[in-house]
């Protein structure tokens, strides 16, 4: 071999009941270099990393072609304790953590170092005593090559985020043989702050020898530390670079496979005015954990797309939640002229109101049902439709008929990737379920519609889709829409106004043309006291 | 050549479409069916009495499948396995009993009593949403100590009950309830005999399954109805169900209450067929059989189908009609045909339990 490498893959293709999902992947790692994979979601990156770790799945649906080859030696990946021994660490998007252990605990869980006693030399090593000294010098060896200062005896629950998937990997590389280490969106949940911090320790930790396989979905982090970028889409390698030669614009068109444009949006005939508002939220209180809404008024105007905004935990998620009624509120919403009873989703749906949650998983899909029925179950519930004709609407039947061309005919429109109409929307990848959720919400025809978080862990390509769908309900049928986003830029992108929670209130409503500066003030509360914003 | 061009995609679907049934049908149930097949054939080679196995397996089929159909509507709302079974049966035996003691006999006695047993299953089956709604995530296990309570408590009414007609009580004493009571002379193989026929030796009961198979196809309906829909939303995602504004404690309530009826439908089916009403402890363990059958049919303790109810009463039923003299015949001499019986439907509940992902 010309060059030391820590891992090669050659050829690998994989295909799940006759759809290919890998094809003739080539992809290697040298030790000390960070290695990104990026890729829409869907492109492959999970069967990848599966395959890499063998995991049961790949086993059980027929194996992979291709070979890896691990430190020189092709390997037959047969189970993850495999790749565990042979110094492959894994750190997860969700963690993998004992809360109620200490971080040393967690850190050594089933490698503790143990010394001998009278007991264990009888009933063996199970019962030897735990060296806490030299595991908790171990763990705060690891902890501090992280260039993290905690302290190694607290427990884990009470942890901040970033801090558990700092102890994650620490627990990774406390495994003397690692050589590999693969994190799969390990920035997900962090703050930005973290995430520096994280991506500083990463850099640390090449230098000392081990090679990263980056998996993530933030392209500036790519460019801020790793060596390589491999670039999947639909299964196959379509770029590998040297950072060197990459551009976060370059990366992001080749991932989707078709050039981003940043267009000015269509004019509208009539611009929304206060004149004509649609709703009015006064005095909103919302009782959801985490997210408490403490007496927001806001105004929505006819036809414009408003944009909700603020940082996590301050309440803007839940204004939709509370409107909507999924989480106990009190205060005024009118719409139309009409007050709407708060705590009662039925009335919330049934005022031409529809709900993209973000919480995708747990409230705005049926995970074990088909895609036609999670699209067209609200509708039918809430308005008779997709039924067929009958007198007592209760015991109406379903329209198979009507629900599939509906289902089709959104599957076409929003290019959702699927098998059909009938697949399980557990099978889809996370932008192909946000995109069910959304013709979930479109069947209602609503005029005003609530989008939390449209884009959360969904890929470049679904999320262009995604807000410009929204943009052409807007502007083609007048709809109405309140979207809630952590990400500014896309808030700046296609909202009219914005209002900027702090602290459970609207702390101002901006223009998107408004300045960094503006946006920032106002989401540290800075503006409360008044700098000469125009509020609402 | 054209022809074969033609004929090479439809060939193709067709392998596709049955590689696809195959995987839905299950790994399990295709074992079951095999080892099934295997008995019969020991059946025929040992000289048994096949067609008259048959004959007791479509009976029982028919007498045991309301009972497995009162799975669905639980699991489907989301409660799981109805192990309160139960509850329902002794609404139904209440039902049969008052109708005897009436003095109604063949077709009235049967209709009133399933007529009379539902109202009384409906109001049984809200009483028992409300406590399993104060129980969210443990209704299984409630639901068996309740239906043990019921159970029990229930024999006490059986003793004190007023009844004083003398085919239902004790012929020495005078006081409480038979235990067994024969209804030959009102009631009995009412449902079995109707449009029964014969094709060779084998004895269809027509009126039997066709009662069956009619509240399988109500219930299928209902499930694709808007509140069938709404249900299975319930079961399948409550987040979902109340964000689509489903109310989703009805729908359970409706579940529940469905389950019971059929429960109390059920084991006037039975017993009409078994040709007894079975007061006092019988009802206890009634459940389990029934859960054993849906699960074997390919249920999970999530979700559930009525193709579930039927393939699983179907395997499950027949496998223990003809298990046991196969058995037996095989070893012959020992009286081996009861413990077998126990045996086997113990062995396939335990199995079908530990299966409750549907055996895939």
């Amino acid at each position: 071999m010309p060059e030391e490498l820590v891992l090669q893959l050659q050829g690998i293709g994989k295909s799940f009941f006759g759809t290919t999902v890998l094809r003739n992947v080539n992809l290697s790692v040298k030790p000390g270099e960070i290695h990104a994979l990026v890729g829409e979601n869907g492109a492959g990156k999970s069967t990848l990393m599966n395959i890499l770790f063998g995991m049961p799945v790949i086993k059980d649906t027929g194996g992979f072609e291709g070979q890896v080859v691990f430190d020189g030696n092709a390997v037959k990946m047969e189970s993850p304790r495999q790749a565990m021994e042979l110094g492959i660490g894994m750190v997860h998007q969700e963690f993998m953590l004992l809360p109620g252990f200490t971080a040393t605990e967690n850190i050594k869980l089933n490698r503790e170092i143990t010394t001998k006693n009278p007991v264990s030399a009888i009933f063996g090593k199970d019962f030897e005593k735990l060296d806490i000294k030299h595991m908790r010098e171990d763990s705060r060896a690891a902890i501090s090559k992280l260039g993290l200062s905690i302290e190694d005896w607290v427990t884990v629950a009470g942890l901040p985020v970033g801090y558990k998937q700092f102890i994650e990997i620490a627990r990774e590389i406390d495994k003397k043989n690692v050589k590999l280490l693969v994190l799969d969106e390990p920035t997900a949940v962090l703050t930005e702050t973290e995430a520096d911090k994280l991506l500083d320790a990463m850099k640390k930790l090449a230098a000392s020898g081990i090679a990263m396989l980056f998996i993530t979905h933030r392209l500036d982090e790519v460019l801020a530390v790793a060596d390589n970028i491999t670039i999947l889409r639909d299964g196959e390698v379509v770029a590998s670079m040297p950072r060197a030669d990459a551009k976060v614009e370059r990366i992001a068109e080749i991932m989707v496979g078709r050039s981003i444009e940043r267009t000015a949006l269509p004019k509208r005939v009539k611009e929304p005015t206060d004149d004509d508002v649609i709703v009015t939220i006064n005095d909103l209180r919302v009782n959801m954990i985490g997210e408490n809404v403490k007496g927001v008024d806001l105004r929505i105007r006819r036809g414009e797309i408003l944009g909700i905004g603020g940082l996590a935990g301050h309440g803007k998620v839940g204004i939709a939640n509370g409107v909507m009624g999924l989480f106990g509120s009190s205060g005024t919403v009118t719409k139309d002229g009409r007050t709407i009873k708060l705590n009662n989703p039925y009335e919330a749906l049934s005022s031409k109101m529809a709900f993209v949650s973000e919480d995708r998983r747990g409230t705005g899909l049926l995970l074990e049902d088909t895609i036609e029925l999670n699209m067209a179950m609200t509708a039918m519930q809430v308005q008779n439709r997709y039924l067929r004709p009958g007198l007592f609407n209760p015991l109406r039947l379903a329209d198979p008929k009507a629900i599939r061309e509906y289902a089709l005919k959104m599957i076409e429109d929003l290019d959702i990737r699927c098998t059909g109409p009938t697949q399980q929307v557990r099978r889809l990848s996370g932008g192909n379920q946000q995109k069910v959720c959304l013709a979930r919400a479109f069947a209602l025809e609503p005029e005003l519609m609530w989008v939390s978080e449209p884009t959360r862990g969904i890929d470049v390509g679904a999320k262009e889709l995604v807000l410009d769908e929204l943009v052409n309900l807007n502007r083609s049928l007048g709809m109405t829409i309140v979207m809630t986003s952590s990400e500014l830029a896309e808030l700046r992108k296609i909202c009219d106004r914005i209002a900027i929670v702090y602290e459970g209130r609207v702390a101002g409503v901006l223009s998107p043309e408004a300045s960094d500066v503006e946006f920032g003030m106002m989401m540290a509360g800075e503006t409360l006291k008044g700098k000469g914003v125009k509020v609402q | 050549m054209s022809k074969i061009e033609n004929a090479d995609p439809s060939l193709n679907r067709q392998r596709f479409d049955f590689a696809t049934a195959f995987r839905e049908f299950g790994i399990a149930r295709i074992i079951i069916l095999a080892f099934l097949l295997a008995l019969f054939v020991l059946a025929l080679v040992k000289g048994l009495d096949v067609p008259g196995l048959l004959t007791d397996s479509l009976t029982r089929i028919g007498m045991n499948g309301t009972l497995i159909l009162a799975m669905l509507p639980a699991v489907v709302c989301g409660v799981g396995m109805n192990f309160g079974l139960p509850l329902g049966i002794l609404c139904g035996l209440l039902g049969g009993i008052l109708t005897i003691n009436w003095g109604l006999v063949g077709w009235a006695g049967l209709i009133v009593s399933l007529l009379i047993s539902i109202p009384i299953a409906v109001v049984v089956g809200l009483l028992y949403h409300a406590v399993l709604d104060r129980v969210r995530g443990e209704e299984m296990m409630v639901g068996t100590y309740l239906a043990y309570a019921a159970v029990f408590g229930m024999s006490i009414f059986w003793m004190l009950a007023p009844i004083r007609n003398p085919k239902l009580i004790y012929a020495v004493g005078g006081k409480g309830l038979r235990q067994t009571i024969s209804m030959t002379e009102t009631f009995g193989k009412v449902l079995n005999d109707f449009l029964q026929f014969k094709i060779g030796n084998v004895t269809v009961p027509t009126g039997l399954l066709l009662f069956w198979l009619l509240l399988c196809l109500l219930v299928y309906f209902f499930l694709r109805s808007k509140t069938g829909l709404a249900m299975l939303a319930t079961g399948s995602n409550p987040s979902y169900a109340t964000s689509s504004g489903i109310n989703v404690g009805n729908m359970k309530r409706i579940g529940v209450v469905m389950s019971t009826v059929l429960g109390a439908l059920g084991i006037i089916v039975f017993s009409q067929s078994y040709g007894f009403i079975q007061l006092y402890t019988a009802p206890q363990s009634a459940a389990f059989p029934a859960i054993a059958a849906i699960l074997i049919g390919g249920a999970t303790l999530r979700k559930a189908s009525i193709s579930n109810v039927i393939i699983g009463a179907v395997l499950f039923q027949t496998l223990l009609t003809i298990a046991p003299p196969v058995t037996q015949a095989l070893m012959e001499g020992s009286e081996i045909s009861e413990i077998a019986r126990v045996m086997i439907s113990n062995g396939m509940i335990l199995y079908a339990l530990t299966r409750a992902t549907g055996g895939r």
